[in-house]
């Protein structure tokens, strides 16, 4: 078990250095480095700058180098725990970055949780009554929450909070606790706000896994083995819950290696639309606004989540289901 | 059945001698929702093709003085006559806002007319003709019939709508061909020719499964160059929804070969001396291609929703051109919503389009499974 986890863990370095380069390439690749676009948005503005401060900020970020001393610049402010600085807020991305980050990964692990807390049980009892009206109910919502998009959820919410009860159900906090320092209000406060937007991301994966647990809930109440229980007379419900539901569940457990980074990537549209202080939006506005050190800072972070994310369900994995661990160690 | 008439055959018999096709033909016309959801993507496709014929009015065509009028329900029946009609709207700005207001009178009837001549446009791109499927019956501009409101720029959102439907249709079905052709091809190497070849594409798949898809996804649609055509921008945007896209497809090509190439048929054919891509071609890859199409089809709502969202968030299709993302983007404010919610509608088409996929995705998976029932 040590070594598995072990190599995983060696492994990410790896991978984070492949993404590197890959997303390095990507913010790059737009015609004009980023200080072209910096100075033309100043000039519209009004203001200006001196060629002297062009010219430090060419030296900073070594954009009259060639494009790997580019790179490894950025690499060495990153690891440095520099995110640079951004050019539209002039301030240190790791301050922009900071909060936002904690609520990304709150927003969807609390997507996570309720989609489990409610997939689980509608599957169970779903799969234990086929074919009755709960049953039938839960197909065609599955089904339909599978095809919303979940921005087209977010606004219709949003819209009828704002029509029929005039309330506006955007952002992670009151107006009061906007810019407040960490409190335990502040933290009763976001867990006010933060359920409807994890509802909102977790709808499609709630769907899905639903139907996943019910099937296979339901190939397993077929095998013998659950014949015999019943004909030793185990109370229905206790014996689902004790051997076939703990066996359905094992499938859905390396599901969480995509469904958790789905959830991150996902967070950025709901985040969008219901104006969420996650790095969703801060990405959005840096990648229009050609902000590139800090979209591609961003950009690696997504990277890193989504890695931890597999890297947990791994490990998940090999923790419940010995066969995978003897595989990976033989 | 044709031929059943003709030789008395026994129900037993026809399925023991049916072609593989038609098996799977049988088995999905038994999931009625899924022949039902055909029907509708049929429907949808024939609008793919003929938008400007469906369209009532020119989908560009902006009018600040008719902005925001509601939804015009389409009537069929007149009493119990079968002649279509909209109920007429009349508009009066509001001295204290400026807002023009305007109000259905279900009392004044405009009469439609089937094929009636509109604005001209190209069938197919080619035949000039101004003939549409529905308008006002009588010709003239002050009846204007807006089936589904309009937006705020006055512009009549049912034929907006329309050729929003071609493009974000047509998107999913091209992103899913790329995906295809390319998850066949190196999922099929990687399972046939295998050793370095394997190593490398499964690597490959690995690395860009691990990938954020939606941030990259902006980002690369935010690298595409500002001056490219729309159609430029469709294409580019086909290829970076594909590039994860065939990843899926491409292990369950490679594993389908890796368990075939086993069997003892593929091992028949090498022996009787038939070539590697006779084998291929003509051997394997008739075993799984129907399950190629029904996890194809099942691709096809992904690529919509991830377009839908791409150009909703303004880094996917870029007005001028329509998609049902960019009709979305007139909904972004909630306060517009609350004044306009028919400007909601793309979305439920969307949903309906996705919907009709899965079905008909979930129909053909099961028919196309030879040990279902």
């Amino acid at each position: 078990m040590t070594r598995f986890v072990l190599k995983r863990l060696l492994l990410l370095p790896v991978l984070l250095f492949l993404f590197s380069v890959a997303v390095f390439a990507i913010v790059q690749a737009p015609p004009g480095d980023f200080l072209t676009t910096y100075v033309a948005t100043l000039a519209s503005s009004g203001s200006s700058i001196s060629a002297e401060q062009i010219q430090a900020l060419r030296q900073e970020y070594g954009l009259d180098r060639p494009v790997w001393v580019q790179y490894l610049k950025w690499m060495q402010n990153l690891l440095s725990g520099n995110l640079g600085l951004s050019l539209e807020y002039q301030r240190p991305n790791a301050e922009l970055i900071g909060e936002r980050l904690v609520l990304t990964v709150v927003l969807a692990l609390f997507a996570f949780v309720i989609t489990w807390i409610v997939a689980i049980p509608a599957g169970i009892y779903s799969a234990m009554h086929p074919r009755s009206v709960f049953d039938y109910v839960l197909t065609v919502l599955n089904y339909v929450g599978v095809a919303t998009p979940n921005f087209m959820l977010a606004l219709v919410l949003m819209w009828v909070a704002f029509a029929h009860f005039g309330l506006s159900v955007t952002g992670l906090f009151s107006p009061d606790f906007v810019g407040a320092p960490w409190s335990t209000a502040r933290v009763v406060d976001l867990l006010k706000h933060v359920w409807l937007p994890a509802v909102v991301l977790g709808v499609a994966g709630t769907a899905r896994l639903t139907r996943v647990m019910r099937a296979n809930l339901l190939d397993e109440l077929n095998k013998p083995y659950v014949t015999t229980a019943r004909a030793k007379g185990l109370a229905e419900w206790r014996l689902v819950l004790r051997y076939p539901a703990r066996l359905a569940l094992n499938p859905l457990v390396s599901t969480v290696g995509w469904y958790l980074p789905l959830l991150f990537s996902g967070s950025l549209i709901v985040a969008t639309v219901m104006n969420l202080p996650n790095i969703g939006p801060l990405l959005l506005r840096a990648l229009i606004n050609q902000d590139m050190y800090l979209a591609g800072s961003i950009l690696l972070i997504y990277c890193f989540l989504t890695i931890v994310g597999t890297l947990i369900s791994d490990i998940l994995l090999a923790w419940l289901d010995p066969r995978i661990r003897i595989e990976e160690e033989g | 059945m044709v031929e059943s008439a003709a030789i008395a055959v026994t129900p037993e018999e026809r399925i023991s001698v049916a072609s593989n096709w038609r098996l799977v033909w049988w088995r999905f016309r038994r999931h009625r929702l899924a022949v039902v959801s055909a029907l509708i993507l049929l429907v949808l496709y024939a609008i793919v093709l003929f938008p400007d014929f469906v369209s009532t009015q020119d989908p560009e065509a902006t009018d600040a003085r008719l902005a925001f009028i509601p939804v015009q329900r389409l009537h069929l029946l007149d009493g119990w006559r079968l002649s279509p009609w909209v109920p007429s709207v009349t508009g009066k700005r509001n001295p204290t806002t400026l807002r023009m207001e305007w109000r259905i009178d279900e009392s004044r009837k405009i009469p439609l007319g089937i094929f009636v001549a509109g604005h001209p446009y190209r069938l197919l791109g080619i035949v000039p003709a101004r003939v549409h499927l529905l308008g006002a019956a009588a010709a003239g501009d002050r009846e204007r019939v807006h089936v589904l409101g309009t937006d705020r720029l006055g512009r009549d959102q049912w034929s907006r709508l329309v050729y929003g439907t071609r493009t974000s249709m047509t998107i999913g079905l091209t992103a899913v061909t790329f995906s295809v052709i390319l998850g066949v091809v190196l999922g099929g190497i990687s399972g046939y020719v295998g050793g370095l070849a394997d190593v490398v594409i499964q690597r490959l798949i690995e690395l860009l499964q691990s990938l954020p898809t939606i941030p990259v996804w902006l980002a690369l649609t935010a690298a595409l160059p500002r001056d490219w055509s729309p159609q430029q921008v469709f294409l580019a945007i086909t290829v970076i929804l594909s590039l994860v896209g065939w990843t899926t497809l491409g292990r369950e090509v490679r594993g389908r070969f890796l368990a075939l190439r086993e069997e003892d048929f593929v091992l028949a054919a090498e022996l009787a001396g038939a070539s590697r891509r006779r084998i291929i071609v003509r051997h394997m890859v008739p075993t799984f291609l129907s399950h190629i199409i029904a996890t194809s089809t099942l691709a096809i709502p992904a690529m919509i929703i991830s377009e839908t969202s791409l150009s909703f968030l303004g880094l996917g299709i870029r007005p001028p051109a329509i998609s049902w993302g960019v009709l979305l983007q007139e909904a972004q404010n909630i306060q517009t919503v609350a004044l306009a919610p028919w400007l909601l509608i793309p979305g439920l088409v969307v949903i309906l389009s996705v919907l009709a996929f899965n079905l008909v995705g979930d129909g053909l998976r099961d028919a196309a499974d030879p040990y279902s029932q």
